[in-house]
C-alpha cells in the first residue's frame, strides 16, 4: 500500500509537467500578450514597454519563458500576475480560502442530507415519498447550477428574503464582534450554498437509494432477514455499510473538483473565490495566474483522486494495491 | 459487473436465430414500456425540430432588432374585442416609460395573428423562402416571450439559439466518441508499453480541471473570425476535453474483449489489425457506447450554455441559450424583466428529457432486465 502510494505520487510530477506545458502553449497560440491593453495607453512609452517585456521575459520564445517559469515554480514561486501587480501566491491565497469555505460547507451540507434522504427512499421504495423525492433529484440533477443562481437571485430580489446578494461579507465587517462576523458570512454564504449543493445531494441522493436498492436484493440480507435481526439492525448494520462503499470513489472525484467545480456559482453569486479569479485572468490573458491556478486545480484533482483509491482500499479488503 | 453484462449480451447477440425477436427490437419493446423515456424523446425530437426548422417556427430572424421595443414585454395573446370573439390577435404597444422599458396595450390598435405568412427571407437547404408559421402585419410585433436589450424576439432567438446549443452537443459527442472508442480500442487491443503510454497521456487531459481548461481554450480564440469556425473550434474543444474518459472505460471492456475466442479466430484466419478492432471488438462496446452517448449530451450542452453564459462561448449577435442569459447577470435587468430568464428553462428541459431518455434507455439495452 505505502509503495502504491509513493508511486503514484511520483507520476504527479510528470503529470503536472504535462497539465502545464500543454496550457502554457495553449494560451500562447492567443493573439497578443498581458501587456498588450498597457501597450495601448498613451501614457506608457516605447521604451517602458520594453523594459517591461524584458523583465517578464515576454520577449523570449515561449519556451524559453516556460522553462523559466517551471524552474522558478521548483523553487516556490508561481511568477507575477499582470493583473494584480502582485505575486501569483499571494493573490492565490487571498482568493482559496473563500473557494474552500464554500465548497466544503456545500460538500457537508449535499452529505449531510443526501444520505439519509437516500435510505429513506430506497427503504420506502415507490411511496408517496419517495416519488416526490425522486422528482426533486431529477430537477437538482438537471438543472445548471448557474441558472438556479439567477432564479434564486430574482426570488431574493423580487420577493424581499432579506439574503444579501454578492460578496462574502458586509461593508461594516471589520467592526462587528466575533458573533455578529460568524452571522454575516452565513448569511452570505446562504444562496451560493444552496447553488452548489443543489446538484451534488441530488446525484448523491440518487446514488445511495440505488445502490442501497441493490444490496438490499442480496442473498446475505435475506438470510439475516431470516434469522429474524431488526428490520432496523439489517438496514443499518449490514445494508447501508455496503451501499455507502461504492460512494466513496465519487466523494474522490468531488475532492478533485474542490476548486475548480464552484467556478461557474462563484461568478454568478459573485463569491470572491478562484473561479471568477480564473476567469478574470484568462480574459485579461495574466499567463502566470492562469498557469497558478490550472496547476493547484490539477493537483487537486490528482490528489482527490488518490484519496479516493485510498479509502476505497481501506473500506472494502477486497482491494488490493500492489 | 460490467464486464460480466457484455458476456451475456454477446453469446446473447451470437446465439439469436431466425424466429428470436432480434436483440435492438426487444429493446424497443421495453424502451417504450418507459414512459418517462418515451416522453423524453418527444420533447427532445421536438425541440430539435423547433431549432432545425427555426427559420419557419420564429417569427422574426435571428437578428432583426427594433430599438423602439428594447426589453418588450411578452404580447399577450387576446381573443376577445369589445365582448365579441375574434380570431387571435395582440394589441399595438405604447411605451409608457421609455427609462425602465415599460409597455402598455394601445387598445385602438389591434394585429391579428396570421398562420402561414410571409416575414424574413431566409434560406435553408439551399431553398430561399420567406414562409414563416405566425406572424403579425407590419407595425405590430408579436413577442409571445418578451424581447431583449435590442428589442429582439426571444422565442425566434430561442429557435434559432438551439442550433448551436442543442446540436454542439451532438456534433461535440460524436467527435469526442470517434476518438474516445479509436484510442481506447488501440489501447486496450495492443497492451503492453503502447497502452501503458496511452493511458498515462489521457490521464493528463483527465487531471486537468476541465472548467478551467476550457476557458484557457476558449480564450484563444480570436475575436474576430467567423462565428460559425468559432462554434466548429468551441464544439472541438468540449470534445477534446471529453474523449479520454471514454476512452478508458473502452479500453477496458477491448482488453477483455480482444482474449475472446472469436478474436483469436479472426486472427487466425489473417484479419489485420486494424479491421479487428473496428470490424470485431468495437462493435460489441456498442450498448454501453449508446447509453454513455445519451447520457454524455448534457454535459456539452452545460459547458456550452455555461461558457456563453459568462462570455467565452457563443459571441453575440448570435443566439445561443447560453448568451442570451448572460443579459440576467445584470440584477437590474434581472428583476425588471425576468423573462429573461426563459432559455435557462429550455435548457434545463432539454437536459431532463436527456437523462429520462438515456435512463431508459440503460434500462433497455441491460439483457439483465426482463421484457
Amino acid at each position: 500500500m505505502f509503495r502504491y502510494i509513493v508511486r503514484r505520487l511520483i507520476y504527479v510530477i510528470p503529470m503536472l509537467l504535462g497539465i502545464s506545458s500543454l496550457s502554457f502553449f495553449v494560451m500562447q497560440l492567443a493573439p497578443g500578450d498581458a501587456l498588450t491593453t498597457m501597450a495601448l495607453s498613451p501614457d506608457v512609452s516605447d521604451e517602458i514597454m520594453e523594459a517591461m517585456r524584458a523583465r517578464f521575459w515576454l520577449d523570449q520564445p515561449p519556451y524559453m519563458q516556460y522553462i523559466r517559469w517551471i524552474t522558478q515554480l521548483f523553487k516556490g514561486d508561481m511568477g507575477h500576475s499582470f493583473l494584480w501587480h502582485a505575486p501569483v501566491s499571494w493573490v492565490i491565497k487571498q482568493r482559496v480560502f473563500n473557494s474552500l469555505l464554500l465548497t466544503v460547507v456545500s460538500l457537508i451540507v449535499a452529505w449531510v442530507l443526501a444520505i439519509p434522504i437516500g435510505i429513506h427512499s430506497a427503504v420506502n421504495q415507490y411511496s408517496w415519498s419517495d416519488k416526490l423525492l425522486t422528482f426533486f433529484a431529477f430537477i437538482g440533477v438537471s438543472i445548471p447550477n448557474w441558472f438556479l443562481g439567477l432564479i434564486l437571485l430574482y426570488l431574493t430580489m423580487t420577493r424581499g428574503w432579506g439574503f444579501p446578494i454578492g460578496g462574502m461579507t458586509s461593508i461594516d465587517f471589520a467592526e462587528f464582534t466575533f458573533w455578529e462576523k460568524v452571522v454575516d458570512l452565513a448569511r452570505h454564504m446562504f444562496l451560493p450554498t444552496i447553488v452548489l449543493s443543489t446538484g451534488t445531494l441530488a446525484s448523491l441522493m440518487r446514488y445511495m437509494r440505488s445502490n442501497l436498492l441493490d444490496v438490499l436484493r442480496q442473498d446475505y440480507v435475506t438470510t439475516a432477514r431470516a434469522k429474524g435481526l431488526a428490520e432496523r439492525v439489517v438496514i443499518y448494520r449490514h445494508a447501508v455499510r455496503n451501499a455507502i462503499n461504492p460512494l466513496i470513489t465519487i466523494f474522490g472525484f468531488q475532492l478533485g473538483g474542490i476548486l475548480g467545480g464552484a467556478s461557474l456559482t462563484e461568478i454568478v453569486m459573485n463569491w470572491p473565490g478562484i473561479g471568477s479569479l480564473m476567469l478574470n485572468a484568462v480574459q485579461g490573458q495574466d499567463y502566470y495566474l492562469v498557469m497558478g491556478n490550472l496547476i493547484i486545480g490539477g493537483v487537486m484533482l490528482i490528489l482527490g483522486n488518490l484519496t479516493a483509491d485510498i479509502l476505497l482500499a481501506a473500506s472494502d479488503p477486497r482491494i488490493r494495491y500492489e | 459487473m460490467a464486464r460480466t453484462d457484455r458476456e451475456n449480451s454477446h453469446t446473447e447477440f451470437a446465439g439469436d436465430g431466425g424466429a428470436l425477436r432480434s436483440p435492438w427490437k426487444m429493446a424497443w419493446r421495453k424502451l417504450r414500456r418507459h414512459k418517462l423515456a418515451v416522453a423524453g424523446m418527444w420533447v427532445l425530437i421536438f425541440l430539435h425540430l423547433f431549432a432545425i426548422f427555426a427559420d419557419f417556427f420564429a417569427p422574426y430572424s435571428e437578428l432583426t432588432t427594433d430599438r423602439r421595443r428594447t426589453y418588450h414585454s411578452p404580447t399577450k395573446i387576446h381573443i376577445f374585442h369589445e365582448g365579441k370573439l375574434v380570431r387571435p390577435f395582440v394589441y399595438g404597444y405604447t411605451r409608457v416609460d421609455t427609462l425602465r422599458n415599460i409597455y402598455e396595450e394601445d387598445k385602438s390598435t389591434m394585429y391579428p395573428i396570421y398562420f402561414f405568412v410571409r416575414g424574413d427571407k431566409y434560406n435553408i437547404l439551399g431553398i430561399e423562402s420567406d414562409l414563416r408559421l405566425f406572424g403579425v402585419e407590419a407595425p405590430g410585433k408579436i413577442y409571445l416571450m418578451g424581447a431583449d436589450r435590442y428589442g429582439r424576439d426571444i422565442f425566434s432567438r430561442l429557435a434559432y439559439g438551439g442550433r448551436r446549443s442543442l446540436f454542439i452537443g451532438i456534433i461535440g459527442l460524436v467527435i469526442s466518441l470517434s476518438i474516445g472508442m479509436i484510442y481506447g480500442g488501440v489501447s486496450g487491443y495492443f497492451g503492453g508499453w503502447v497502452d501503458n503510454l496511452m493511458m498515462r497521456i489521457s490521464e493528463i487531459i483527465i487531471s486537468i480541471p476541465g472548467f478551467y481548461l476550457l476557458l484557457a481554450l476558449s480564450a484563444i480564440l480570436p475575436p474576430n473570425i467567423p462565428s460559425d469556425r468559432r462554434f466548429m473550434l468551441i464544439t472541438i474543444i468540449l470534445a477534446f476535453i471529453g474523449w479520454a474518459g471514454l476512452a478508458r472505460v473502452i479500453r477496458g471492456m477491448v482488453l477483455s474483449i480482444s482474449r475472446m475466442e472469436f478474436v483469436a479466430g479472426a486472427e487466425a484466419i489473417g484479419a489485420s489489425q486494424p479491421r479487428i478492432i473496428v470490424r470485431h471488438i468495437l462493435p460489441n462496446t456498442m450498448s454501453y457506447v449508446i447509453v454513455h452517448a445519451t447520457l454524455s449530451i448534457p454535459s456539452f450542452i452545460l459547458s456550452e450554455s455555461g461558457l456563453s453564459f459568462i462570455g467565452v462561448g457563443i459571441q453575440h449577435p448570435l443566439a445561443s441559450w447560453g448568451n442570451m442569459l448572460s443579459e440576467a447577470l445584470n440584477l437590474a435587468s434581472l428583476t425588471r424583466y425576468p423573462w429573461l430568464l426563459i432559455p435557462g428553462f429550455f435548457i434545463f428541459v432539454t437536459v431532463l428529457s436527456y437523462s429520462f431518455f438515456g435512463d431508459g434507455l440503460r434500462d433497455a439495452l441491460d439483457p439483465k432486465t426482463q421484457t
